[in-house]
């Protein structure tokens, strides 16, 4: 592993015999929080569903043959694909995409106001930043709801100043969501993005003005290449919850806006649910997120390579 | 010879904090000018005024007569040297060299052809492709010269480039920047707190203290000739003693050192009253009558040297330097000696 460092060597004190013993904690959590459950929904997608939730232990390809094909109401006609929730997991893709571009625009200028304050003020503004973490997502999104909603504030106070007549329609609409997915994620793109601009050498940029770079230039030649690992964790920290989240598409959305986290979290849901299509749909969003993160890798093992 | 920068009563003032008093200084063309001075002195700071990091608060700087203290810093034809190098981390070390050639619209091969040149003149065209982090704290500066070097610009500004590499390399980096300033014929203003690195290299020097310039000239006038006390003490190791100035006349002034003798000294711009004798503790000799008499303290044995550490009559510390050879005798501590100044070793001060 290329993150594990090496013992001194030689020191005689039989203290590498004591690494295995003391990453026993990591194993376990490793174990018991990431690989048994990815596992669990591994083996569930391949099982056969019980009517009222839960499954039977026999093994079937039924949960991915409904997810990619459409054989007909009764399941007898020649097998077609099944766009349903290809569209779905299209629609969830693009939604968490254009929030994670939203939360860049937004995130990258806010990250590098604060990490050019004095010290001080730096702490100030990063807890600004977390404070709205201190009130529970559910909460945050349904209050949210309320102030958009036809007789909420913001329709109200518009249509007192006599901007508008009628009221916006902003809930269940895709702008609702992104907006949703932006108010909820926002502080995971500034949090990265901060971190790498703190540590950014500001002597680089005097030294690419010196060398008759404008300003546009430096950002775009120096300061984004420079900073680059703490927009791409930003990206991925908002991407990948995006794609699956299920409170602000639920709460915000429609019908129309239906994402991958609400056709995951209904089906482990009562009665209706049906817990092999849920895992199924869950290993299938896994693997796409897996493989982005994979050629993003290789891509920068390449650059770095060159 | 022209005048390559010309500042002109530059004052630089932070909120109500002065960080240049009005400062005026020419540089020629080709020449190498040395801004020393402690820290917090404004040496870095009229550095940058000059490269267009910091704006001037008052007066003007001139670049070749072009008042440039207006200018964005991309728009001043003059390249820096940075301390810390700022190498910019995610280019090989030829896209570091070639990059104000690129800002500047030179084609790829022309530049790479450049920047290749560049590497080649500071030996380090083996590493071309490498990223700066691969390379050491010397090869680094090296890097960091080439890049500023590679635009031609009219002027160089170091910034203390040297201070972040070990002795032996600081001394082969300054005969090293002293024949590139000549073979290049560019103008070098370098910035320095090290009073050996500036005599080695310039051609001249100025001493800055407090936001002020207390003394230009050549290594040699401002060793020898210094004007005031800050000057006197900064460069070289100096006794300071005070004295009284009995008249001037025609330039000379007589004064009457500590024990009594009288001697007589070129007067600047000095006026009757109590002011500061600077004698340097190597020009003077042990003798059997002198100018001053001392007590020895310490008898300190530096190899090519013999430091003696004495006090005058009048309870001053004063060091002396003897040259140590076969015929020298050594005086014991507290036998009492009496020091005879050389021709002009004498410098009286203006404060």
């Amino acid at each position: 592993m290329a993150g594990m460092t090496r013992p001194p060597q030689g020191n005689g004190t039989g203290y590498r015999g004591l690494i295995g013993p003391l990453l026993i904690p990591t194993w376990v959590m490793i174990g018991v929080f990431l690989v048994l459950p990815v596992l669990l929904m591994a083996v569930y997608s391949f099982l056969t569903k019980e009517f009222r939730g839960g499954v039977i232990w026999d093994f079937t390809l039924a949960a991915y043959d409904q997810f990619f094909l459409n054989r007909g109401l009764f399941g007898d006609e020649p097998p077609t694909i099944e766009w349903t929730y290809i569209t779905i997991f299209w629609r969830s893709i693009w939604q968490a995409a254009l929030a994670t571009l939203i939360c860049l625009i937004v995130g990258f200028p806010t990250a590098w106001f604060i990490a050019t304050r004095p010290p001080k003020a730096r702490a100030v503004w990063l807890f600004l930043v977390t404070i709205p973490y201190w009130v529970n997502l559910l909460i945050r999104t349904v209050s949210l709801k309320f102030l958009i909603r036809d007789n909420g504030p913001l329709n109200e106070s518009l249509m007192s100043i006599g901007l508008i007549t009628d009221p916006l329609p902003l809930v269940n609409t895709n702008l609702a969501v992104q907006l949703g997915l932006f108010y909820s994620y926002l502080p995971f793109m500034v949090l990265p993005i901060y971190a790498a601009v703190e540590r950014y050498n500001f002597a680089l940029s005097e030294a690419a003005a010196d060398l008759y770079a404008s300003r546009w230039t430096t950002l775009r030649e120096i300061v984004l290449p420079v900073v680059k690992p703490g927009i791409v964790a930003g990206c991925i920290l908002v991407f990948v919850p995006s794609l699956g989240a299920f409170l602000a598409p639920d709460l915000l959305g429609g019908a129309k806006t239906f994402m991958i986290g609400s056709l995951i979290d209904e089906q482990f849901r009562g009665s209706q649910g049906n817990w092999p299509f849920g895992a199924a749909a869950a290993m299938i969003l896994m693997t796409l997120v897996l493989i982005v993160l994979m050629a993003y890798a290789r891509a920068q093992t390449k650059g770095d390579a060159r | 010879m022209s005048t390559a920068i010309d500042i002109r009563s530059v004052v630089k003032r932070y909120g109500t904090a002065t960080a240049l008093h009005g400062v005026s200084l020419s540089i020629s063309d080709n020449e190498f000018f040395t801004l020393l001075g402690p820290s917090g002195c404004g040496k870095t700071t009229l550095l940058r005024c000059i490269a267009g990091f910091e704006d001037v608060t008052e007066g003007e700087i001139r670049l070749f007569g072009q008042n440039i203290a207006q200018l964005e810093p991309n728009h001043r034809p003059v390249n820096t040297v940075f301390q810390q190098y700022a190498l910019f981390p995610h280019m090989t070390v030829l896209e570091n060299v070639a990059f104000g050639l690129k800002m500047k619209g030179v084609s790829l091969t022309d530049r790479t052809a450049r920047a290749g040149r560049m590497l080649e003149m500071v030996h380090l065209s083996a590493f071309a492709d490498r990223l700066p982090s691969q390379l050491s704290g010397g090869q680094q500066q090296r890097v960091a010269l080439a890049r500023a070097l590679a635009p031609e610009p009219k002027v160089l500004l170091l910034d203390e480039p040297l201070s972040a590499l070990d002795l032996k390399l600081r001394q082969a980096m300054r005969v090293e920047l002293k024949t590139l300033q000549e073979e290049t014929g560019i103008t070098f203003i370098f910035v320095t707190h090290d009073q050996e690195e500036a005599l080695t290299m310039s051609d001249r020097i100025a001493v800055m203290s407090q936001g002020r310039v207390q003394q230009v000239g050549t290594a040699r006038d401002i060793y020898e000739s210094p004007l005031n006390r800050f000057v006197a003490d900064f460069i070289g190791e100096t006794n300071l003693i005070e004295v009284t100035v009995d008249r001037i006349e025609a330039g000379t002034a007589r004064i009457t050192l500590p024990g009594g003798h009288a001697i007589t000294v070129p007067a600047a711009h000095t006026t009757p009253g109590k002011h500061h004798l600077s004698i340097r503790p190597e020009r003077l000799s042990l003798a059997a009558q002198g100018d001053l008499t001392a007590t020895v303290e310490r008898v300190v044995y530096l190899g090519t040297d013999l430091q003696l550490l004495t006090r005058l009559t009048t309870g001053e510390e004063f060091h002396i330097r003897l040259q140590n050879s076969a015929r020298t005798e050594i005086p014991a501590p507290g036998t009492t000696v009496a020091l005879q100044l050389e021709e002009g070793a004498a410098r009286l001060l203006a404060d």
